[in-house]
C-alpha cells in the first residue's frame, strides 16, 4: 500500500506518521504541499498534525489552500480513502470534506495527555479491526479540538453511523476533555472514505512509550 | 480603502475565551458584566473606490476564507476615513 503524508509549514507529526506506517511494512511518501499531484497509486492520504501555516486565523483554516489541498479534495470526492489526524482533521472540516467546526477547547488550555476513547462505530475501513464499545488507550494534543455540530448534523451523523470515537475515561464512561459535542473525537463523511479525528494513534504504536492501541486502528487501512 | 470586518461566534455557540475572560472580571470585582463574547478584527486595505464593489468581494472573502461560517458570523464595515 503507498500512504502519502501531507507536509505543510508548521506540520510536526508526518515523520512520526510515517514510522507508524512503515512499521506496518507499508510504502511512506511524504508530499509537499506545493504540488498539485498525489504520487501515482496512492492507496491514503494522510494529513498529519501540527500547526500548518501557523494556525494563524483559525487552526487549518489557510492550510485549506495549498496546491497539494486540491489534489486531496480530487482524491477524496473520487472516492480515495483520507485519514485527517489532529491539526489534519481540522483540515477536513475547514475544507467541508467533514461536516462541523472545531473551536478552542473549552477550558482554553492546550492539552497533551493520554486519553481512552470509546469504538462508537466499526462498519467503516478505519476501524474495522476494532470492536464497537471496544476502548483504546491513545495521545492526545491541541488546543484548538473542541467539536463543534449543529443538531441536525448531529442526528445525521448518528443515523449513517459517521460518529467514530467518544472521550470516555478508563472504565468507558464519557470524559470530554475539551467540550466536544456528545464527547465526540473521531468522525468520518457519509460516504466513509473521509476520516477525522483528534487524536494521535501514530504515537500509540509501541507499548513501551505507553500504547500500541493506535496499531489496529491504522491497520484498518491495511490491504 | 479600508475595510474593517468583525468575526464573532454565533448566538448560542459557547465562546469558552469570552466565558475565561467574564471570570476573570468577576474576580476583579467587575461584577455587572453579564456577558463577554470574544471576536477577532480583521482589517482590509483594498484597491477599490466603489463602496459597493468593496462589500460584495470582501463578503466573499469571508465567506471563502476569513470566516468559518459553521461557528462564526462576520459583519463588514467601512470606517469614516
Amino acid at each position: 500500500m503507498l500512504v502519502a503524508v501531507a507536509v505543510f509549514p508548521g506540520t510536526n507529526c508526518e515523520i512520526d506518521t510515517k514510522y507508524a506506517f512503515e512499521k506496518l511494512g507499508q510504502e511512506v511518501v511524504l508530499v509537499f504541499h506545493k504540488e498539485e499531484k498525489l504520487p501515482e497509486g496512492t492507496d491514503l492520504v494522510v494529513l498529519p498534525g501540527g500547526f500548518s501555516y501557523g494556525d494563524y486565523l483559525r487552526s487549518a483554516a489557510i492550510a485549506k489552500f495549498s496546491p497539494i489541498m486540491k489534489a486531496v479534495i480530487d482524491f477524496a470526492n473520487q472516492g480515495g480513502k483520507v485519514l485527517g489526524i489532529c491539526n489534519g482533521f481540522q483540515m477536513l472540516v475547514e475544507a467541508r470534506l467533514l461536516p462541523g467546526a472545531m473551536k478552542r477547547n473549552e477550558n482554553v488550555h492546550f492539552i497533551s495527555q493520554f486519553h481512552h476513547l470509546k469504538v462508537i462505530a466499526n462498519d467503516n475501513t478505519f476501524l474495522q479491526k476494532c470492536s464497537v464499545g471496544e476502548l483504546l488507550n491513545v495521545p492526545i494534543a491541541h488546543g484548538e479540538g473542541s467539536f463543534y455540530i449543529d443538531e441536525a448534523g448531529l442526528k445525521e451523523l448518528y443515523a449513517n453511523h459517521q460518529v467514530l470515537l467518544t472521550y470516555t475515561n478508563e472504565k468507558g464512561d464519557l470524559q470530554n476533555p475539551n467540550g466536544s459535542v456528545d464527547s465526540i473525537a473521531g468522525i468520518c463523511n457519509k460516504a466513509k472514505n473521509v476520516f477525522g479525528l483528534m487524536p494521535h494513534p501514530e504515537r500509540a504504536i509501541e507499548k513501551i512509550l505507553g500504547s500500541d492501541d493506535g496499531v489496529k486502528m491504522l491497520e484498518g487501512f491495511l490491504n | 480603502m479600508k475595510v474593517i470586518v468583525n468575526i464573532q461566534l454565533k448566538n448560542g455557540v459557547l465562546d469558552p475565551q469570552g466565558k475565561a475572560v467574564h471570570h476573570a472580571l468577576a474576580s476583579l470585582k467587575f461584577n455587572e458584566v453579564g456577558d463577554v463574547r470574544i471576536g477577532k478584527q480583521i482589517i482590509l486595505d483594498i484597491a477599490e473606490t466603489d463602496k459597493k464593489n468593496a462589500q460584495e468581494r470582501v463578503q466573499v472573502m469571508c465567506e471563502e476564507l476569513l470566516a468559518n461560517t459553521v461557528i462564526e458570523d462576520y459583519t463588514i464595515e467601512f470606517p469614516a476615513c
